[in-house]
């Protein structure tokens, strides 16, 4: 059976879904693009949704500069970027973001999430959480067990698509744990069709 | 095994009692606070907003103001300190405000010094004599212009010209008595130091109000999260959890404060 690629997969998930989209390090680059590709362009693009990307792997304006290459106009994505403070680099801030001061601050990161959905009101709605190791980095498990469990299911409720990216090779056996707890399918990436 | 004492029945639930009376809602049209009130805040109720510096007192208080007027009711701002003229511009910051409601006779600001010059009140300390005329000033106010929800900021510099503690009880429970008679519900702000341990200067606010929403700065590993908590609000069974708040330019979100990690309280 030929390999389905990610957007197919993703256009297939009814509203509301939470799926956890497995990277690995080894091939991290394609990968990332894989799943940028087809959150923003496949899924985002196609059907006019408005996407909230959570940055806490790399700043907002990295990720805006790959999303400009994929023809994702701005209006139609906003960052809640909770790693330049962190970084400092938070020189030049982007129009379409927001800024949490540290990824530690989870209740404002779901503030901001909240703040952009209700700023942004659309049809269909994306949120993309880059990633759940970089959140593990900064937050204990039980912390970041509550956050995912309370926002998960907030965002599932208002039928928001939520995409969990996590690097499997890096992760902990908790967070991994935690992950199949709260997502409804998982998809790994170097599974499907890239 | 000991006597144990059996819990009192409340009298609405009582046998042949007629059923509780379901308290009409003011709605304070923040999303989050309404629904941990189951509604909204008890009509009439007086309310103190307590908290330290930055925490949020002023603009949570201002947006219940102005989505009061929202839905029409007539909303007042008796502005102690700050002149109003200003924290009208502060207001203006935030997308949830509509000048033309000020326009329209809606959102009204008095600043209070304003009324202490017109009764002719120069002495730093207020007599009982001049508080009960500063009751009567507000009540005429409140009863002129049909206000409905009012905004005292703060009840702290208010109450620092009021010698006695008694007087503070007396001056409040009065005035809670002339609200309640108008429907008007109040929210009263209070300024209180991190570590007051009570809910207001002087101790006494606390008493007499019939809620108390407290703010302040909790840490978390050097980071620092807005926290609200409903202490108390008669006549409503609420959550007594605490939540993070986001003052955002479209009003006041709020969201669980997660308990998984170590929290510090602190400023």
């Amino acid at each position: 059976m030929a390999p389905v690629d990610i957007g197919e997969k993703l256009r297939a998930l009814p509203g509301g879904a939470a799926v956890a989209l497995k990277l690995n390090s080894r091939e991290y680059a394609d990968h990332y693009f894989a799943v940028l590709n087809a959150a923003l362009r496949d899924v985002g693009n196609e059907t006019n949704a408005h996407t909230i990307y959570v940055a806490v792997t790399s700043p907002a304006a990295f990720v805006w500069s790959l999303a400009q290459a994929l023809d994702v106009p701005q209006e139609r994505i906003s960052f809640v970027d909770a790693i330049s403070h962190l970084m400092m680099h938070f020189t030049d801030p982007l129009a379409n973001a927001t800024y949490v001061e540290s990824p530690r601050a989870l209740e404002e990161i779901m503030l901001r999430v909240e703040y952009l959905l209700r700023r942004y009101p659309h049809p269909k709605s994306i949120v993309v959480i880059d990633s759940v190791n970089s959140l593990a980095i900064h937050n204990p498990p039980e912390l970041l067990s509550e956050f995912l469990h309370i926002l998960l299911n907030h965002l599932k409720s208002r039928e928001v698509l939520t995409l969990v990216l996590e690097t499997t090779d890096e992760q902990a056996a908790s967070v991994e744990q935690l992950l199949n707890v709260v997502v409804d399918e998982t998809i790994d990436v170097a599974g499907v069709g890239i | 095994m000991g006597a144990r004492a059996e819990a009192p029945t409340a009298p609405s639930e009582a046998p042949g009692r007629p059923p509780p009376t379901i308290l009409e809602r003011c709605t304070t049209g923040i999303e989050g606070l309404d629904n941990i009130l189951g509604g909204g805040v008890p009509r009439g109720n007086m309310v103190l907003v307590a908290g330290s510096v930055g925490t949020g007192k002023t603009t949570l208080s201002l947006e219940f103001l102005v989505r009061g007027a929202e839905r029409g009711e007539r909303s007042l701002l008796l502005s102690v300190t700050e002149a109003s003229d200003k924290l009208f511009q502060n207001l203006s910051t935030f997308e949830f405000f509509r000048p033309d409601l000020v326009e329209q006779g809606l959102l009204l600001f008095v600043d209070l010094p304003v009324i202490y010059d017109k009764l002719g009140f120069d002495r730093e300390e207020l007599s009982s004599e001049e508080l009960d005329i500063l009751l009567r000033a507000i009540r005429d106010l409140v009863r002129a212009h049909g206000v409905r929800r009012l905004v005292i900021d703060s009840v702290t510099s208010l109450c620092y010209r009021i010698r006695r503690d008694e007087q503070i009880r007396d001056f409040l429970l009065r005035l809670g008595e002339i609200l309640t008679d108008e429907g008007c519900t109040s929210f009263l702000i209070s300024e209180i130091s991190p570590q007051a341990g009570r809910y207001s200067s002087r101790g006494v606010e606390e008493a007499i109000v019939d809620g108390i929403l407290l703010l302040w700065n909790a840490r978390r590993r050097g980071d620092i999260l807005r926290v609200l908590q409903v202490v108390k609000m008669r006549g409503t069974s609420h959550s007594r959890a605490q939540y993070v708040i986001e003052l955002t330019p479209i009003g006041l979100l709020m969201a669980p404060h997660l308990k998984g990690g170590f929290v510090e309280e602190g400023s």
